[in-house]
């Protein structure tokens, strides 16, 4: 059986208004306040104590980047010095190196010439006392003959 | 009778009908307080729940919570503005929640198979009675909020941009409950009726697409009242310059 009643009804009907409507409306004001203490409140600190955390942490990395940022910075900056001047000392040491060899090889050949200098002086010395005493002794010799030869006449 | 020039011996549509109960000398709908005593404790029940063990990082229930709880906030705070929508948060988030489970309660349970001895049970919001105790907390809850934060200037939004706009908005303060409610009153009921009719003319397959969008609808319908109450309160408080 269809039942239809719309406008009008003395009993019932779609517009039929009574007790329903303030004890609805007071049953959803206790409702918001029920949730509020169970629900919007709670969740709500959760969320913001999330919402908190994240930002200090976020941050707090921010800072921590920015710091290693400057650290990595630093280091380089020491590495590259540490190279400069490990070149520098390289340098320098083959520059020392360099003259102490350039020395080294001068004094050893003004020696070498020094001695074989001193060397030929005494050679030429001793060849000249040499070639003196022959000399003298062939003179001697010379002048021995010849008193032999003219005492035998 | 006269819609339905046919009889139909298999399925009885009901409109308008109602179950009364006697409180002293009210009379209330029982089949509307039934039901939206189940909406309500499902509503504590989920928020039972999901806040009982709640932790840094969410998990399971507390992740619907948190996401309903944004969900609000951003309604709230778009509509209302950055200054008070904390206030007004819990109320408008109450309406959208109560009005969304209402809404889907009606048209997810079958209620028509618990048999009553008159009337049916249904969505709470198809009963004028319900769609208008919200409008009208609404008016309540918007002229609260006017006044008490701008004090009798509140009535300057009367006259706001010039004083010719004094009896518009005099009468807005009666078309706003009266659209309110009607609005939601029709399309739940409408949705419930097309169902009923479809389901009671053809009771296989066809119904069902209407079935969704009747949950589309009811959902949408709880969002237009949330919204628009929260541009309500949004209204009322906001400063003019």
């Amino acid at each position: 059986m269809t039942t239809l009643l719309l406008f009008g009804a003395t009993e019932g009907g779609l517009f039929d208004f009574d007790a329903t409507l303030p004890l609805m409306a007071v049953q959803v004001v206790l409702l918001t306040f029920i949730l509020n203490a169970l629900f919007f409140k709670p969740v709500g600190r959760v969320v913001e104590e999330r919402e908190a955390y994240v930002t200090t942490s976020r941050a707090d990395a921010k800072q921590k980047l920015a710091q290693v940022e400057k650290l990595e910075k630093e280091l380089r900056d020491q590495l590259k010095e540490a190279r400069n001047s490990a070149q520098k000392v390289i340098e320098e040491a083959e520059k020392d190196s360099d003259q102490l060899y350039r020395e080294a090889l001068a004094l050893a050949t003004a020696e070498a010439n020094a001695s074989r200098e001193h060397a030929r002086r005494e050679i030429d010395s001793q060849r000249d006392a040499a070639l003196n005493q022959l000399k003298a002794d062939s003179d001697k010799l010379g002048d021995l003959i010849v008193e032999r030869l003219l005492a035998a006449k | 009778m006269g819609f339905f020039p046919f009889v139909f011996p298999f399925a009885e549509l009901e409109v308008g009908q109602h179950l009364y109960w006697q409180l002293g000398n009210l009379r209330i709908h029982g089949q509307v307080f039934m039901t939206s005593w189940i909406v309500i404790g499902a509503l504590l029940a989920l928020v039972v729940i999901g806040t009982k063990k709640m932790e840094r990082d969410p998990r399971g229930v507390q992740n619907l919570l948190e996401f309903l709880w944004d969900y609000i906030r951003d309604l709230a705070r778009t509509q209302i503005g950055e200054k008070v929508y904390r206030d007004w948060m819990p109320f408008i988030g109450t309406l959208f929640l109560f009005i969304f489970v209402s809404n889907w309660g009606g048209a997810l349970v079958p209620w028509r198979l618990i048999h009553l001895p008159s009337g049916e049970l249904g969505a709470p919001t198809a009963d004028i009675n319900t769609t208008v105790a919200l409008a009208l907390l609404v008016s309540l809850s918007y002229f609260y909020a006017g006044l008490s934060n701008k004090g009798l200037r509140y009535f300057e939004y009367y006259v706001h941009p010039t004083p010719i706009m004094l009896p518009f908005k005099i009468v807005e303060d009666f078309t706003k409950p009266l659209s309110l409610s009607f609005r939601l009153f029709g399309n739940i009921l409408a949705d419930e009726l097309v169902v009923a009719v479809l389901v009671f003319l053809v009771p296989l397959v066809l119904p069902v697409p209407v079935m969704f969008l009747g949950l589309f609808t009811s959902a949408i319908q709880a969002l237009i009242f949330a919204t628009l109450a929260a541009y309500y309160i949004g209204e009322a408080v906001e400063e003019h310059h």
